[in-house]
């Protein structure tokens, strides 16, 4: 037999496409997907009257008009769109920068799906619960360690909620110093996430924007002259998304506390830092940490999520109750730390999403203090690989910090090849898909020129880099020599390309099967 | 030098010696400590952090989790009758088939392509909510029931540029606490009485508290205490008659037997979904819904993603997409767009859409009426206690009913104790809560409970609080 050439450096790929119905369209009248337990002879006997246990009024008098779908085809249905999706599982998980998706171990998964997480109702007796109490008690523990703050809660469910989390501690703080109405502006640079800035502003907060510097550090310079008496608090992350981490963070931070305000480390970005520096060191109040994101547990197409947050001890007593504590071998519920008139009360019902919390503990147990450090060391390593290889090739730049590494992601501009060729970063998007590989362009709006983000993270390997490497290469080359290809992608992803013209028309627009069908009529 | 750091972690590709160095002779750099060289010194880590050493084989991490997993009891080894907001129904298989699937588990902020099926998966969940709660519009889901909740009366104080939202007394503490921290500075909240015997909103605090200022009126259907507020058109026409919007909590397991609010005035609905198909997970398995009609006042509000149907340049083919997408913080307006959206808890959603669409109709109307009956009869045994009261509130009431033990000369706490002891999670203790009420529990009866199961609580009961009043086990 001849040797099979498999030197191609570039996948040839397709992605599953079943051209799928919609459920409602998979309906057969009288099929069942599953049969429900009766009440049984016993309690219809022993029970004085059935027909009056809801009153007329409050009776639902037509059936909601869900389909009629038998076990095996709602499982191959959803079995279908399940490979339809292009999840961290199997690609080469690079492509979207910010977001830190690394390998989710699958014995964590295993672990929290246990009855004895699952099957545990959040209001049983503090005795019943003492495993899950212990787990969330050393995690928090851990968390101390690796930030420096001093009390961790895991009530907020995502990262963005933990940034409301903050603001909420912010207001409260000053508030009973006497200062919440006149401190009512909150700062925060264009390159941290949204949410810094929108999640303040559900809570009332006017948002300040600081812009980058000509090096990509925040501009201390216009800084200063925002600081002051009205300043509630400074939110930033670092490395921002740019992946420059702020060299100088402790001066703002400093100038932040000379003036009344606080300061919030968005740890979105903590990937590349773990057991090299700490928000405590660099002046933060508070933080929080994406337990989907750097602790690996995983992202579940957008949630279930913890943003971990932690707070320095003078604003423990503003945290959401409860905490959970120690006495001796027991764990408990502590609800007497919070502040009664302040105190920010509860962010989320009961105390987190305990699962989450459980697969953070077990990934952290996994690697120890040395692993987390591994951790850190690769993601940084695999990125400046990349960063190397990418800015060889002569369409692709990155703004700011010339000859200087990055920490764990790097925001690129393809405005270059965009002059050159029409290309767009948003049409790479669309043709790497035909590779099988995620590519992320940058939050709105785009403050660098054809933006594209990549974070490597510690889990792919060098091979995988490269692949995705020669992907993108090969990619710029089609955008030099057919770039009918990419305009016209993808190819060999689930669908082709959408018309998405109706979707901001609300005459038009259908967010549901019901409103599709009455607006196609 | 010391070579720092876990070399061959299973977890981390290139924790390999000799890639490392290759990967570091490529940028130019001899060693990993040359990375990071723009965190300055003084900030850097000095030596190792203290946590405990690593577990490294994963044999031995899975034996350590497991120990500490063993330390719980669950509701699986013992009978619950715990609710309150978090519930314990069965969970079809299918449901943890699909939400188990890596593609799912594993993605995260892909494109409408390369995440079709998940964008597709959501809409789906949207549409069949819809069907559930007879309306156009469901968002992807938001954290829980409580920010459903929070987001629900902002939207409602944003249509109406008012600042007032009535609540009623009777609603868990908590959830309202996660709405008052969430409104403030923009909504005031305002509790409405209960009417002290049937447990349901007072008309006529409702009507004294109404007012121009009022934004919405916001209740829970069944309310916290189980009891079904029979009046729900006469509280919409109420918050109608001033301008408020009707804002609507509900079970949403509730809806295939029990009118959905769309049916009786509400112009919001909300709720948790953990009921559809979600195990409990200590409180892990919540997610919230927010559900409008198609107009575009109301849709243009929703901070979160709303997934629509759209077509492809290819015939016949379907595509999926965000629905306005300017109006949320993602897109080019930041904080300028409603609230804020980010992670939440998509795979709850898309777990609740596995489940609606197994059940179907016939599934949905018979656990409403397994729930019904089953919690019917448990009151039924229950009331035959001499010391115990189970008609505190004499409303109708689905799934969930107040318990009043005042006369037992036993607190919950104590009474809750001794059922422990016979593998029996008694119900929730509301005098903390809800001290008015005196030493009251909430019991929770789903369809997961047997008649045995209720006759052993009534078993249970009675031996403890007929037994001379210390309760212990015979």
């Amino acid at each position: 037999m001849k040797r099979i050439d498999r030197s191609n450096k570039v996948r040839s790929f397709h992605q599953a496409r079943w051209n799928e119905s919609v459920i409602f369209e998979l309906s057969q009248k009288g099929e069942r997907g599953i049969l429900i337990p009766k009440a049984g002879s016993g309690i219809e006997e022993a029970l004085r009257s059935t027909d009056q246990l809801l009153s007329d009024k409050m009776k639902r008098k037509t059936a909601p008009a869900l389909p009629e779908i038998s076990q095996p085809r709602v499982l191959r249905h959803y079995m279908r769109i399940s490979q339809e999706t292009l999840g961290a599982d199997v690609n080469i998980e690079i492509g979207q920068g910010t977001c830190t998706v690394k390998y989710s171990p699958k014995v964590n998964e295993q672990l929290a799906r246990l009855p004895e997480m699952t099957e545990l109702h959040p209001k049983q007796d503090p005795a019943t619960v003492q495993g899950i109490l212990q787990i969330m008690h050393e995690t928090d523990l851990y968390m101390r360690e690796i930030s420096g703050m001093d009390r961790f809660t895991f009530q907020p469910s995502g990262g963005s909620q933990a940034i409301m989390t903050m603001a909420a501690i912010a207001r409260a703080y000053h508030e009973k110093n006497g200062e919440g109405e006149q401190r009512d502006e909150l700062i925060t640079t264009i390159y941290s996430h949204p949410s810094d800035a929108a999640a303040p502003a559900v809570l009332g907060y006017k948002i300040i924007y600081i812009h980058p510097d000509e090096d990509g550090y925040p501009d201390f310079e216009a800084f200063r002259t925002v600081v002051g008496p009205k300043t509630a608090a400074f939110f930033v992350a670092n490395p921002e998304d740019t992946g420059v981490y702020n060299t100088k963070v402790k001066n703002f931070t400093d100038l932040v506390h000379q003036n009344g305000g606080l300061c919030g480390y968005d740890q979105a970005n903590a990937n590349g830092l773990l057991g090299v520096t700490r928000a405590k060191e660099a002046g933060f109040d508070m933080c929080f940490f994406n337990l989907h994101k750097t602790f690996s547990t995983p992202h579940g197409c957008g949630g279930p999520a913890v943003g971990a947050t932690g707070v320095s001890k003078e604003l423990v007593p503003f945290l959401p109750a409860p905490l959970i504590d120690r006495e001796g071998d027991t764990y408990f519920m502590n609800t007497d730390f919070a502040d009664k008139e302040f105190g920010i009360g509860k962010v989320r019902l009961f105390n987190g999403v305990a699962p989450v919390v459980l697969k953070a503990y077990a990934w952290m147990r996994s690697l120890g203090a040395e692993g987390l450090y591994e951790v850190a060391k690769i993601a940084v390593l695999n990125n400046n690989y990349m960063f190397k290889k990418l800015m060889e090739i002569p369409c692709v730049d990155a703004p700011y910090t010339k000859g200087k590494q990055r920490i764990e992601q790097v925001r690129y501009t393809l405005g270059k090849l965009t002059e050159d060729t029409g290309i767009t970063s948003g049409d790479i998007q669309r043709r790497m898909m035909d590779f099988g590989m995620h590519y992320w362009t940058s939050h709105h709006p785009y403050y660098v020129p054809e933006p594209a983000t990549l974070e490597p993270t510690e889990t792919p390997s060098k091979e995988d880099i490269d692949e995705y490497v020669a992907t993108l290469k090969q990619i710029f080359e089609e955008a030099y020599n057919d770039p009918e290809i990419i305009r016209t992608a993808p190819h060999n992803s689930v669908c082709h390309q959408l018309d998405e013209s109706e979707m901001d028309d609300p005459d038009k627009w259908a967010p549901s099967w019901r409103v599709y069908l009455r607006k196609t009529q | 030098m010391e070579i720092r750091g876990f070399k061959n972690h299973p977890y981390i590709p290139n924790s390999v010696p000799a890639v490392q160095q290759e990967m570091l002779a490529e940028i130019g750099l001899s060693s990993l400590e040359d990375l990071h060289e723009e965190i300055p010194e003084e900030l850097k880590i000095k030596g190792k952090m203290d946590l405990p050493p690593a577990i490294e084989s994963e044999f031995e991490l899975r034996k350590h989790v497991e120990s500490l997993l063993r330390k719980n009891k669950s509701c699986k080894t013992n009978v619950s009758f715990l609710g309150a907001g978090c519930y314990q129904h069965y969970v079809p298989a299918i449901c943890d088939e699909i939400n188990s699937r890596g593609e799912f588990l594993t993605a995260y902020g892909g494109e409408p392509y390369n995440d079709h099926g998940r964008f597709q998966a959501l809409f789906e969940y949207q549409s069949l909510m819809a069907e559930l709660l007879d309306f156009d519009i469901v968002n992807v889901p938001t954290m829980d029931g409580s920010q459903a909740a929070a987001t629900a009366i902002r939207m409602a104080g944003r249509i109406t540029g008012r600042g007032e939202v009535l609540i009623p007394k009777s609603m868990d503490r908590d959830k309202m606490l996660v709405m008052k921290n969430y409104g403030k500075p923009a909504l005031k909240l305002i509790e409405v009485d209960y009417d002290e015997k049937s447990g349901r909103i007072d008309l006529a605090d409702l009507e004294d508290k109404l007012s121009e200022r009022t934004a919405a009126v916001y209740f829970e259907n069944p309310n916290f205490f189980g009891v079904i507020e029979e009046e729900g058109e006469k509280i919409s026409a109420l918050a109608h008659s001033v301008g408020a919007l009707c804002v609507v909590g509900v079970d949403p397991i509730s809806l295939g037997v029990m009118a959905p609010p769309s049916q009786y005035g509400a112009d919001i609905i909300c709720g948790d979904l953990q009921p559809l198909g979600i195990h409990m997970n200590y409180g892990g398995g919540q997610a919230g819904f927010i559900s409008t009609r198609d107009e575009e006042r109301f849709v243009m509000e929703f901070p979160s993603r709303i997934f629509g149907i759209a077509p492809t340049c290819v015939e016949g083919e379907y595509g999926f997409s965000d629905v306005a997408y300017d109006r949320t913080s993602f897109g080019h307006h930041r904080e300028h767009g409603k609230e804020y959206v980010g992670t939440q808890s998509a795979l709850w959603g898309i777990t609740a859409g596995v489940y609606l669409a197994t059940m179907g109709p016939a599934g949905m109307a018979e656990v409403g009426d397994t729930i019904l009956k089953k919690s019917h009869y448990a009151k039924q045994v229950l009331s035959s206690i001499d010391s115990i009261k189970t008609d505190r509130f004499t409303g109708g009431f689905f799934k969930e009913f107040v318990v009043d033990f005042s006369q037992t000369k036993k607190t919950v706490t104590e009474i809750n104790n001794a059922l422990l002891q016979r593998g029996i999670f008694g119900g929730y203790d509301l005098s903390k809560e809800h001290p008015e009420l005196g030493q009251c529990a909430l019991y929770c009866v789903t369809e997961i409970h047997s008649k045995e199961e209720l006759d052993r609580l009534a078993g249970a009961l009675r031996e403890i609080l007929e037994d001379g009043g210390n309760g212990r086990v015979k």
